[in-house]
C-alpha cells in the first residue's frame, strides 16, 4: 500500500510517498538517492546501513520506512556542513587512518554519532561495545576506535591526553556499565 | 522483500480486532528484528502486519514501590532495559542478559515481547524472566490471561499463545531481601552471536547470608526450550551455600539438561560449561547479596 509520510531528514523537513514493505535504506538510497548509506548483508549482521533515528542508532535494512513518520532521521550526508568542512568524527577517521576501502566507514560513523552526542568522554570499552555491530571487512578497528576515541576528546572540548578523559567520574560510570564489552570486537 | 500492507492499531483490542479479520494472513510486529528477516529471506510471507509500537503503554517499565512489583511492557527494548539504572541495580540478571543481546542497533529496534514470543532455544531475554518468576499478562480474542514466563514456550518458534493472542507485558514480583541474580551468555563472542549456552541463576539467602531459602537455575540452548533445572535447584534449597555444593548443583543442571551438537558447539562442552558457569554465576550470586548487606550494614 502506498501512503504520504513526512520526518525530518538531516534537519530538513521532507514529505514524500512510500510503500509499507519498504526499508528505510530503501528509501533512502533507492528512492531519495543518498547513496552513502550502505547496504551490506540486509539482516542486521554488518552494520553497514545503520542510521540515526530520534537519537539512537538503528539498522535500516530492518527498519520500515512508514516508522519514520514524524521521526528525525541522520544520514552520513548529513553530518559535513554545506561549506565542506568535515564533520569531528569524520576528520578523525581520515587522520587517524580509520578509512581502508570505506564501506563500513558511514555505518561506523554513524555508530560512533549516536555514542559520542550522549557521552563525549566515552572510552575504549564503551566504544567497543556501541560499535559491535559494525563489521569492517579490511579489519582496521584498532585504527577505528582510535578515530572515534579521538573524536570523542575533540568533541568534548578536551585537547588533553586520554588520561585526563579516563579520571573522568562520568567516564568511569559508563566504563563500569560496560564492563562486559571488552568481549566484543577483535 | 514481499510486499504487504502495514496495519497500524492504537489500542491492544485493535491490533486483536484487526488480526480477527486477516487470521493466518497477519502477523504482528514488534521491533521487527525477526519478522522482517524473516519476510525478506522469504520464511513468512504475511500479507498484513499488524504494528504493534505505536500502541501507547505496552512499553512501560516502572516498579511499584508499594508492592515492589516490576512491570515491563512487551514493547520495551533491550536497550530500555540496558540503559535503566533501576535494572542495573536491583535485576542484575536481566542486564547481563539484554546488554549482550546482538548490537546496539538490534537492542535500539528489538523488544523483550518479540524476543519471549520468537521462542527460540537461545532467547536471551527469556532466562532472567524465568529466573525471577515472571508472569507474561496475555491479551486476545478471548480475553485476557496470565501464564508464568516458564510454561510460555511449547517448541523451538512455539509458544502458548493462541492465534491473536499478543503479549501485553511481563510482571515480577517484589524479590526477596537477600536476593542475587546473574547471567551468561557463553560463547565464542558475546555480541552479534547466538550463545553456546545460556545461564542464569538466582539465589536467595537467609538471615546468616549463606543458607539458601530459594534457588532458581535456568538454562538456554540446553534443551528446546529455555528451561528451569529443577533437580539443582532442590539440591541448593535449604542448604549452606558452597562453592563445592554449587559445583554438585552444576553437574546436576548439565546432567538433567538436554543438550545436543550443533554447528555452534559439542554436547559435552556445553554440559560441562553447565557445570562451570553455575558455580560461577552462584559465586556471583552470593557477592552481590554480600555486598548489599554490606551496604546496608547487615539491615537488609
Ligand atoms: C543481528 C541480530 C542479532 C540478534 N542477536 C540476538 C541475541 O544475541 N540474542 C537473542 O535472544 N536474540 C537475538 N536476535 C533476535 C531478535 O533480535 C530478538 O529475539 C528480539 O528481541 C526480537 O524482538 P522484536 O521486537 O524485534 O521481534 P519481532 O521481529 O517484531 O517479532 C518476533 C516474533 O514475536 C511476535 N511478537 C512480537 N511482539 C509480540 C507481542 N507483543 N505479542 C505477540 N506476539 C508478538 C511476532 O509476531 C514475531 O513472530 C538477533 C537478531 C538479529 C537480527
Ligand atoms: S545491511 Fe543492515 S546490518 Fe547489514
Ligand atoms: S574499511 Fe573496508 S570494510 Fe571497513
Amino acid at each position: 500500500m502506498t501512503k504520504t509520510i513526512s520526518f525530518i531528514l538531516n534537519g530538513d523537513e521532507i514529505s514524500c510517498d512510500i510503500q509499507d514493505h519498504w526499508t528505510l535504506l530503501h528509501l533512502l538510497r533507492e528512492e531519495l538517492g543518498l547513496i552513502g548509506t550502505k547496504e551490506g548483508c540486509g539482516n542486521g549482521e554488518c552494520g553497514a546501513c545503520t542510521v540515526i533515528v530520534d537519537q539512537l542508532a538503528i539498522n535500516s535494512c530492518l527498519f520500515l520506512a512508514a516508522d519514520v513518520q514524524g521521526k528525525q532521521i541522520q544520514t552520513i550526508e548529513g553530518l559535513a556542513v554545506h561549506t565542506g568542512s568535515l564533520h569531528p568524527i569524520q576528520q578523525s577517521f581520515v587522520d587517524n587512518g580509520g578509512i581502508q576501502c570505506g564501506f563500513c566507514t558511514p555505518g561506523m560513523i554513524m555508530s560512533a554519532k549516536a555514542l559520542l552526542d550522549k557521552n563525549a568522554r566515552a572510552d575504549k570499552e564503551a566504544i567497543k561495545h556501541a560499535l559491535a555491530g559494525n563489521i569492517c571487512r579490511c579489519t582496521g578497528y584498532v585504527q577505528i576506535l582510535d578515530s572515534v576515541e579521538a573524536a570523542g576528546r575533540q568533541m568534548a572540548g578536551n585537547q588533553g591526553k586520554g588520561a585526563a578523559a579516563a579520571k573522568d567520574p562520568g567516564t568511569i560510570t559508563q566504563q563500569s556499565m560496560n564492563k562486559k564489552a571488552g568481549e566484543v570486537i577483535t | 522483500m514481499k510486499p504487504f500492507t502495514l496495519l497500524t492499531p492504537a489500542t491492544v483490542e485493535e491490533a486483536v480486532a484487526m488480526f480477527g479479520q486477516h487470521k493466518e494472513t497477519a502477523r504482528y510486529m514488534a521491533g521487527g528484528t525477526d519478522v522482517i528477516v524473516k519476510v525478506k529471506e522469504g520464511w513468512m510471507g504475511p500479507d498484513y502486519l499488524i504494528n504493534l509500537k505505536q500502541i501507547p503503554g505496552l512499553d512501560e517499565l516502572h516498579k511499584n514501590e508499594n508492592t515492589g512489583e516490576l512491570t515491563i511492557g512487551s514493547l520495551v527494548t533491550h536497550a530500555m532495559l540496558e540503559q535503566s539504572l533501576l535494572i542495573r541495580n536491583e535485576y542484575p540478571i536481566i542486564y547481563d542478559a539484554v546488554s549482550n543481546i546482538g548490537s546496539l542497533q538490534v537492542r535500539n529496534m528489538g523488544t523483550i515481547g518479540g524476543n519471549l514470543i520468537n521462542a527460540v532455544p537461545s532467547a536471551d531475554g527469556a532466562i532472567p524472566l524465568i529466573a525471577l518468576d515472571g508472569t507474561a499478562l496475555l491479551a486476545g480474542p478471548a480475553g485476557e490471561r496470565s501464564v508464568p514466563v516458564k510454561d510460555l514456550f511449547v517448541k523451538p518458534y512455539e509458544t502458548v499463545l493462541t492465534p491473536g493472542e499478543i503479549l501485553r507485558k511481563i510482571t515480577i514480583p517484589a524479590q526477596a531481601k537477600r536476593t542475587g541474580s546473574a547471567y551468561i551468555k557463553f560463547g565464542r563472542r558475546a555480541a552479534m552471536e547466538l550463545p553456546l549456552i545460556g545461564i542464569g541463576v538466582l539465589l536467595v539467602v537467609d538471615e546468616d547470608l549463606v543458607t539458601c531459602t530459594r534457588a532458581r537455575i535456568c538454562l538456554g540452548v540446553a534443551g528446546p526450550t529455555p528451561r528451569r533445572a529443577q533437580k539443582a535447584e532442590d539440591l541448593l534449597e535449604g542448604k549452606p551455600v558452597t562453592a563445592t555444593l554449587l559445583t554438585e548443583a552444576g553437574t546436576l543442571a548439565a546432567e538433567e539438561s538436554q543438550v545436543r551438537d550443533s554447528v555452534r558447539g559439542q554436547a559435552w562442552h556445553r554440559k560441562e560449561m553447565i557445570r562451570v558457569q553455575v558455580r560461577r554465576m552462584g559465586i556471583k550470586c552470593l557477592d552481590i547479596i554480600n555486598q548489599k548487606a554490606q551496604q546496608t550494614g547487615r539491615q537488609v
